[in-house]
């Protein structure tokens, strides 16, 4: 299928437009948010969370509400258990952050299993964006909106606190709260995410934008908007490979951006390995020639 | 005379272990003070403890008399070069920006005037050239310079700086004390983590000698006879000659 024909089934089919509209909103929050997590170094942490919104998923839909607030209660719950445990102990955070999400994530696949047939856990696991329904558009709409106003509002604050929390701290700013707050944000993006690439990939959604832009500039603004735009077009991208070739959306987004990350890997004006290896060959030539 | 800083009793522990030991001293106004000791001697720490950087035990830290939280915008803070991740994406001119940040409070951004003053505390340390330069992609001395020039833009009465001289060029020093000593005639306070004793006596007016607990604190030519200074570098007193030898921590 054609690029054009694409756009022609996009006016067709509704459930074409709001699978767009959710993917569009996922890679922009997840550009957003994944540059705040990767400059933290806490890629690690963004798997573990998305990882642990699974049993609260789960258990909201044993209650029959909304997956939204068990999923941000049992992410924000992993958060602070990996900071005891690490605290508290010699374990490491990585370990902590190892043990906790993974025992999170099995009592999930504990709980789905015993209620659900299986095909709802690997909707939940790999996404599903063709099936999202009106109330999952709005609920992603709405997480967009807060997270893009959370990150426009206190972005001075997002600046300092991750460049040098020890300056921020200085001068009075709550880093510990900063700290779960985003780590809230990061569950509600899981859960606005659940659909278009499931719980598994999320982190790729996180992850590889981001660290694609910043392969591209010195500048943490720069650095935000190419992310959600790098976010934006794996998401379109993605959903048009999954919609034409039958394949699950959730990786074929992720390979888009994955694809991406490898360009500017190689190719960055200032980072690609190309342009240094070329650089580096052009100045011993130079020294040969003298 | 004002007393800008005093610290009372102070005790701070790290994993258990104590490691700051019964402090008590006071600055005055407009004073450059060194802070020294041997390595390990808990020099930063008792810095960090006392701007409430990190938990302590025990312990009274007033600002003018006042309690430190009233204070907290007015200390500029310069970290050790091994706290900064020197690969963030920021620009030499927006790290000297973030020194106009704790003025501003929530939700205001910089304004024209924030920046231009940004500007001119980056033209002070001498490092206006280098304004649009990823901040990694300068030298140690010049990262210095910058980290100095963000303290400076934040309009700061106490200065704290740890360790600011470790790994820098000279005439990054030199421009460094020269600052240092600009601004205390401006009035200012402002405390020094240091490890070289050679240049000690030169650099401030007052030193603390630390080694865990208290050793002295007072004029710097007083705290640096032979027989004070044993008194915390003990077991490294082969390698110490009586002034002019860098003690190397």
């Amino acid at each position: 299928m054609s690029i054009f024909e694409f756009f022609q089934a996009l006016f067709q089919y509704e459930f074409l437009q709001k699978a767009l509209f959710t993917s569009v909103i996922v890679g922009i929050i997840c550009g957003i948010v994944g540059c705040f997590i990767i400059l933290r170094g806490m890629a690690l942490m963004g798997d573990a969370i998305s990882h642990a919104v699974l049993p609260g998923v789960a258990i909201s839909y044993m209650l029959g509400i909304n997956f939204f607030f068990g999923a941000v209660i049992t992410g924000v719950l992993t958060a602070i258990g990996i900071g005891y445990v690490s605290q508290n102990s010699r374990i490491k955070h990585d370990m902590a952050i190892g043990i906790m999400f993974t025992s999170m994530f099995a009592v999930g696949i504990v709980i789905i299993t015993m209620m659900k047939s299986s095909a709802d856990l690997y909707h939940i696991l790999f996404g599903n964006v063709l099936a999202v329904r009106m109330s999952d558009m709005w609920i992603t709409l709405g997480i967009g909106v807060l997270v893009i106003g959370l990150v426009v509002l206190f972005y001075k604050e997002l600046l300092v606190s991750t460049f040098d929390p020890t300056m921020a701290q200085s001068y009075g700013l709550p880093n510990k709260w900063i700290h779960y707050c985003l780590m809230a944000v990061l569950t509600m993006v899981t859960v606005a995410s659940l659909q278009t690439v499931g719980i598994v990939l999320v982190v790729a959604m996180l992850i590889t934008p981001a660290a694609t832009a910043y392969l591209l500039t010195n500048r943490l603004s720069v650095m935000i908007y190419l992310s959600a735009t790098i976010g934006v077009i794996s998401s379109v991208f993605g959903l048009y490979f999954s919609f034409t070739y039958n394949l699950a959306s959730g990786a074929t987004i992720v390979l888009v951006s994955a694809f991406l990350f490898a360009l500017a890997f190689f190719f960055s004006p200032s980072q690609g390995i190309v342009w240094k290896a070329y650089k580096s060959r052009k100045n011993r030539l130079e020294l040969l020639e003298k | 005379m004002d007393e800008a800083l005093k610290i009372d009793h102070l005790y701070v522990s790290y994993l258990g272990n104590q490691v700051v030991k019964d402090i008590s001293f006071s600055v005055d106004k407009s004073s450059l003070v060194g802070i020294i000791g041997p390595n390990g001697a808990g020099k930063s720490t008792m810095m960090k403890a006392a701007l409430h950087l990190i938990p302590k035990d025990k312990g009274e830290v007033q600002i003018f008399g006042e309690s430190l939280k009233k204070w907290r915008k007015k200390i500029a803070y310069v970290p050790q070069r091994s706290d900064i991740d020197w690969d963030f994406p920021i620009t030499v001119f927006d790290v000297v920006l973030l020194g106009t940040y704790p003025k501003l409070g929530l939700f205001k951004r910089p304004t024209k005037s924030d920046r231009e003053w940004a500007y001119e505390c980056l033209k002070t340390v001498g490092m206006e050239t280098f304004s649009n330069r990823q901040i990694g992609e300068l030298s140690g001395g010049q990262q210095q310079r910058v980290f100095l020039a963000r303290a400076l833009a934040q309009k700061a009465e106490l200065f704290f700086l740890d360790e600011p001289f470790v790994g820098i060029d000279v005439a990054s020093e030199e421009t460094i004390i020269h600052i240092l000593r600009e601004l205390k005639k401006e009035g200012k306070t402002i405390l020094v983590v240091h490890h070289d004793l050679s240049k000690a006596e030169s650099y401030f007016d007052h030193l603390l000698l630390l080694n865990k607990n208290m050793i002295h604190y007072g004029a710097s030519e007083e705290v640096l006879q032979p027989e004070v200074i044993t008194k915390a570098y003990a077991n490294q007193f082969s390698f110490l000659q009586p002034k002019g030898v860098n003690v190397t921590s």
